[in-house]
């Protein structure tokens, strides 16, 4: 059960871990002053969940490891994020879009680990809804805005929807470890968050006049370990300094 | 975009005060920035947003003539009253 919830926090930890670090790298090249000090400041709150989730799942490690050994020194086949959150940043469309799938799913699924049997992961998921609520907001906010303007942004924001679309059902996937959880009501039946989060992406969908594609690849592998090629050259990037000096702090 | 100006209550209570301005497309996005703009660090408890455009402004070449007048009528300060000791602040 406890390697069972490791997985399930790492789960967790990675995925809100490479959405901050995608969402960091528009610290300075935002579109405009104001969105990207609000771009980075997302940024840093999806961190802090991550830093969360890392400390739990470090606290329940067997070996002596710490939170930032967990991010900073595992390799690509060891993160357990869905591909959606390695994916590039692409431009302000594609990160709006991304950040709305997400957003809308770490909404209803936080909501739900709320009531999880397993304490520490109830209370870390009380504390990360009240701000996912908010960046919620701003995400779907900025996708009206984006799909009800400019043909040009109508244009860029259905090209995302049409490259991301199949990646979000990856979002929902379990596996052994993980149906073990959820019969321990550890976590929510994913199938069912599924159907919620379907309900709401349509209606948001059609009030901004996008059509989702009907068919494309289906991303799959995160949980197991297999990446896109784009996680190995983030963690290059994010990880340089950990590898390059080892413990090094500031 | 449209230049908005920001006004924050820093804790219930207190009046919302001018902190400054920002660039914003709508007011939802005018508010929505201004949270992250101006309240991160616990600077507030409500937000109020105004299009600069809407503010009608006195002229400040204007402003010896607005209120330079008011510097020596003395007599319209009520400063003539002995105060109880109770009433503190005024």
């Amino acid at each position: 059960m406890k390697k069972a919830i490791k997985h399930y926090l790492l789960r967790l930890a990675d995925s809100s871990l490479t959405q901050s670090q995608r969402l960091a790298e528009w610290c300075g090249h935002g579109p405009f002053l104001e969105e990207d000090i609000a771009l980075t400041n997302v940024a840093l709150d999806l961190l802090g969940h991550a830093k969360l989730f890392y400390e739990q799942a470090a606290e329940i490690s067997e070996q002596d490891v710490s939170a930032d050994d967990l991010a900073f020194l595992r390799d690509v086949d060891q993160f357990r994020n869905p591909i959606l959150t390695e994916l590039p940043r692409g431009d302000f469309a594609y990160t709006t879009l991304k950040q709305y799938f997400f957003d809308q799913f770490n909404v209803l699924l936080y909501a739900e680990l709320m009531n999880s049997q397993y304490q520490p992961l109830a209370e870390i998921a009380e504390k990360a809804l009240k701000e996912s609520r908010y960046h919620l907001t701003r995400s779907r906010d900025w996708c009206l805005r984006l799909s009800l303007s400019t043909a040009e942004a109508k244009q860029k924001i259905q090209s995302a929807l049409d490259d991301l679309y199949f990646y979000t059902p990856e979002l929902f996937e379990t596996d052994d470890q993980l149906k073990q959880l959820l019969a321990d009501n550890v976590m929510p039946d994913m199938q069912a968050l599924k159907q919620q989060w379907q309900q709401q992406v349509d209606q948001l969908l059609q009030q901004c006049q996008l059509q989702a594609p009907t068919s494309g690849w289906l991303a799959t592998g995160g949980l197991r370990g297999e990446h896109s090629e784009y996680l190995g050259y983030m963690l290059a990037d994010m990880q340089f300094l950990q590898r390059a000096y080892p413990g090094c702090e500031w | 975009m449209k230049l908005y100006e920001i006004f924050i209550r820093a804790k219930s209570g207190l009046n919302h005060r001018h902190v400054g301005s920002l660039h914003a497309a709508d007011p939802q996005m005018a508010l929505q920035n201004a949270r992250d703009v101006y309240t991160r660090r616990e600077e507030g408890v409500s937000i109020w947003v105004v299009e600069a455009a809407a503010i009608t402004a006195s002229n400040p070449e204007q402003s010896e003539a607005w209120f330079d007048p008011a510097a020596d009528k003395i007599y319209r300060h009520p400063t003539f009253y002995p105060l109880d000791e109770e009433v503190d602040n005024m």
